[in-house]
């Protein structure tokens, strides 16, 4: 007996993981939740299909969208993580001794819970004092707030189905109006791959560089998303990410990580030339 | 209720008449849609197939006695009427049908001028002459209200003669007259009571909101279905109260109404029916929910004022339809339609419509709160972004008009083109009007003023989309030759 879990990518692509078995499966009130377990991968959570993380590959994701503005703002405090269920982000977040206060606003609280269960990697730091958890729409949350984040992060899904209102410009504007006069807003920004995808990281692009100040576009790879090649959005109302960069700053905290360096830092911020044309294309 | 209202007999002809594979030598030529295969792969075979002809089997819409028959009966069940028609032509087409049934050329009819221009349209075509009711307006809004009672009563005193009343349940913004005293008046003069319920198809189906015109005693409601009622645009019912006599009605339907009539319209009707029968009270609970949400919210913002039931004050706002999310926006220092288009161009979020002081957001079923979510984002991004001091700015929509000849006098009468700023003092010989909401600033047959003339370079510099006069660009009117 063989099993596979299978994701499309495109009507002519497809990306298949062989699966040992399933660890859970269920429909929450927004979207359809489900855990794997695969001998390449690990374990891995698919929302409505559409892989989210996985074990083996995750630190990638979680340490370039965490470390990145870290290493740029010079005294993160308070953070606003949106989305962000699986924990990633916070355990990334957690190894900063400096910050005080982290709120976090998921959607859908069965994906807390599932993650907390299933998936230990990423949801290990969901209990850390400094985090508050709200279970609400984003967008919603960020709408009341003002003047209050260092650093605000959008580990949203894609731009269709519940993170669908993470992709639009009241989000972005909410966001501005949410950070400090230097925050910074570091977001999921899809792949510029594949033309569908490439519209929607044009069309994010778009919204933030007329929202903020600074607005650059940062890269990394990560096997298991579609193409392989994904997007980070770095917006601020002052910091630029790699002349602002405090390199040697970072060094000093002597923070353990696997993907994210120095150098790495600098080299993500170096686009692909196309990449650049379909930046500038919306700018 | 009393038939079995998940019962749909149009649709049912419509599935039997599919399985029977009956060989197309009639119209439409594009048979079942092999005949034009883009047009079947935008639409779809399923739809195709089924916009047929009418024939014995499915009944003719101009003399119906099977299946659409049996469909208006089920229809006239469920709104608590008489008779109910199924109209393809939009609530244009019953609000005409209405009118004419009422009023032959030189009879009176009665109305507030907040009406639809369908309803003026339809004195073109019949010859009545417009008896208006000043509506009450409400400053702080800037909207028309509905009719007072009192003012009522008072040009019926002077227009004995009048033979019907025209009162909209609710308007555009939810705004609704006392249904039931103004049924109790007009019949005790001898006259027709007609609403105008393009936005109120959702009265019948859930006893939270206002009173209906069929369960206020009014002869004759035309009623949107393909608004809130769920069915395809350009379908809608036409009701008829005990008094009326459904034949001659139906002959008034034919002389306008296309004999082609479209199943796809006719069946949307009969399966929307039968949804807003069995569960309309359900749907509109829903959408109650959602609208309140909207407008907590939106009055969290500030300067944004989502009204609501606390504008109720017994008369001119009898009652308030809480499923419209009318929201004033003067405050924020942004016209209405300076928001509308602020929604569409920066944030990608249609409304109904703008106009001077307020923005209306159409809440159906079809929302859920997160799309609710995105809607009150954007408005708080707007006052953030735009807001600006409201000096300046118009705050009122209403204009009392001096009629000076009937419509259909001012319309096919001997007309001479002005430019618009050299009209002042003259007679209008055509509509001009912000559409939507389709509500005239003048009508044919109404004495342009400087007061008129610098409202409609107000609202077209603000954005609104204007329409009616023979030249499409607004910059010249008909107006009659001639003093009256």
């Amino acid at each position: 007996m063989e099993l596979w879990y299978t994701e499309r990518h495109t009507d002519d692509v497809k990306f298949s993981i062989k699966v040992n078995r399933q660890l859970f499966s269920e429909q929450s009130e927004f979207q359809r939740i489900d855990v794997f377990e695969s001998n390449q991968f690990g374990r891995f959570l698919t929302l409505d299909g559409y892989m989210m993380l996985t074990e083996k590959d995750e630190f990638i994701y979680h340490e370039m969208i965490v470390h990145v503005p870290m290493a740029v703002h010079p005294n993160v405090k308070n953070v606003l993580v949106i989305g962000a269920g699986d924990g990633g982000v916070i355990r990334e977040l957690c190894k900063y001794d400096t910050i005080e206060r982290m709120n976090m606003v998921e959607i859908d609280e069965k994906v807390v819970e599932v993650c907390k269960k299933y998936l230990p990697l990423t949801s290990c730091c969901l209990d850390d004092s400094r985090l508050k958890i709200y279970y609400q729409d984003g967008l919603r949350f960020v709408r009341t707030k003002q003047q209050e984040y260092d650093l605000i992060i959008v580990d949203s899904t894609d731009p269709f189905g519940p993170g669908e209102g993470l992709f639009t410009k009241e989000f972005y504007g909410n966001c501005y109006k949410a950070l400090k006069d230097d925050g910074i807003m570091v977001n999921q920004h899809e792949s510029p791959f594949y033309p569908e995808d490439a519209i929607a990281m044009q069309r994010a692009h778009k919204r933030i560089v007329e929202s903020f100040e600074v607005s650059k576009v940062y890269q990394a790879h990560i096997p298991t998303y579609p193409s392989g090649h994904w997007l980070f959005g770095f917006a601020s109302k002052k910091y630029h990410p790699t002349r602002d960069f405090l390199a040697e700053k970072w060094l000093k905290r002597d923070l353990k990580t696997r993907y994210y360096n120095t150098q790495i830092h600098s080299g993500a911020f170096a686009l692909p030339t196309y990449v650049e044309e379909l930046l500038k294309d919306v700018e | 209720m009393y038939l079995d209202q998940s019962r749909m007999p149009i649709f049912e002809a419509l599935q039997k008449f599919k399985k029977d594979r009956i060989v197309p030598f009639d119209v439409p030529g594009h048979k079942r849609g092999k005949g034009n295969l883009e047009l079947t792969d935008f639409l779809g075979e399923k739809c195709l197939s089924v916009d047929v002809n009418s024939m014995k089997p499915l009944d003719n819409l101009c003399h119906p006695v099977s299946v659409i028959s049996e469909a208006e009966a089920l229809a006239a069940d469920a709104f608590g009427a008489e008779h109910a028609f199924f109209m393809v032509g939009g609530t244009t087409s019953s609000v005409q049908t209405m009118v004419l049934a009422a009023c032959k050329t030189g009879d009176k009819i009665i109305l507030p001028r907040n009406v639809h221009r369908s309803a003026i349209n339809a004195l073109i075509l019949s010859g009545a002459t417009p008896i208006y009711v000043n509506p009450d307006i409400d400053d702080e809004l800037g909207i028309s209200l509905g009719m007072r009672l009192s003012e009522l009563e008072k040009t019926i005193l002077e227009n004995p003669d009048a033979k019907a009343i025209l009162v909209n349940n609710p308007t555009y913004y939810g705004i609704c007259s006392n249904i039931k005293g103004i049924v109790e008046l007009a019949h005790r003069h001898g006259m027709l009571v007609l609403a105008d319920e393009a936005h109120g198809t959702h009265f019948y189906f859930d006893e939270a909101l206002p009173i209906s015109a069929m369960e206020a005693g009014a002869d004759m409601a035309a009623v949107s279905m393909h608004k809130s009622g769920g069915s395809l645009t350009q379908s809608s019912f036409l009701l008829l109260g005990k008094e009326m006599n459904a034949d001659y009605v139906r002959q008034i339907i034919n002389l306008t109404q296309t004999t082609s009539g479209s199943y796809l319209l006719l069946s949307s009707l009969d399966v929307s029916r039968k949804n807003l029968a069995l569960n309309g009270q359900e749907i509109f609970k829903k959408v109650r929910y959602l609208a309140d949400y909207a407008r907590n919210e939106i009055n969290q913002i500030g300067d944004y004022y989502a009204y609501s039931n606390e504008r109720i004050n017994h008369d001119s706002i009898y009652d308030f339809d809480v499923t419209k999310l009318s929201v004033n926006t003067l405050n924020v220092g942004l016209a209405g339609i300076e928001v509308y288009d602020l929604l569409r161009d920066e944030y990608g979020i249609q409304i109904e419509f703008g106009d001077i002081g307020n923005i209306l957001a159409y809440v159906s079923v079809g929302d859920r709160e997160r799309d609710i979510e995105r809607l009150v984002s954007a408005l708080a991004e707007i006052r953030r972004r735009y807001k600006k001091d409201r000096a300046g700015m118009l705050d009122h929509e209403y204009m009392s008009p001096i009629v000076a000849a009937t419509p259909q006098r001012a319309f096919y009468g001997e007309k001479k083109s002005l430019p618009i700023m050299e009209t002042a003092g003259y007679v209008c010989g055509e509509f001009v009007m912000c559409y939507p909401p389709g509500i005239p600033i003048l009508a044919p047959g109404e004495q342009i003023t400087e007061d008129i003339l610098n409202y409609i370079q107000y609202a077209k510099g603000k954005g609104c989309f204007m329409t009616g006069p023979e030249d499409m660009k607004i910059e010249r009117i008909n107006v009659m030759v001639g003093k009256e």
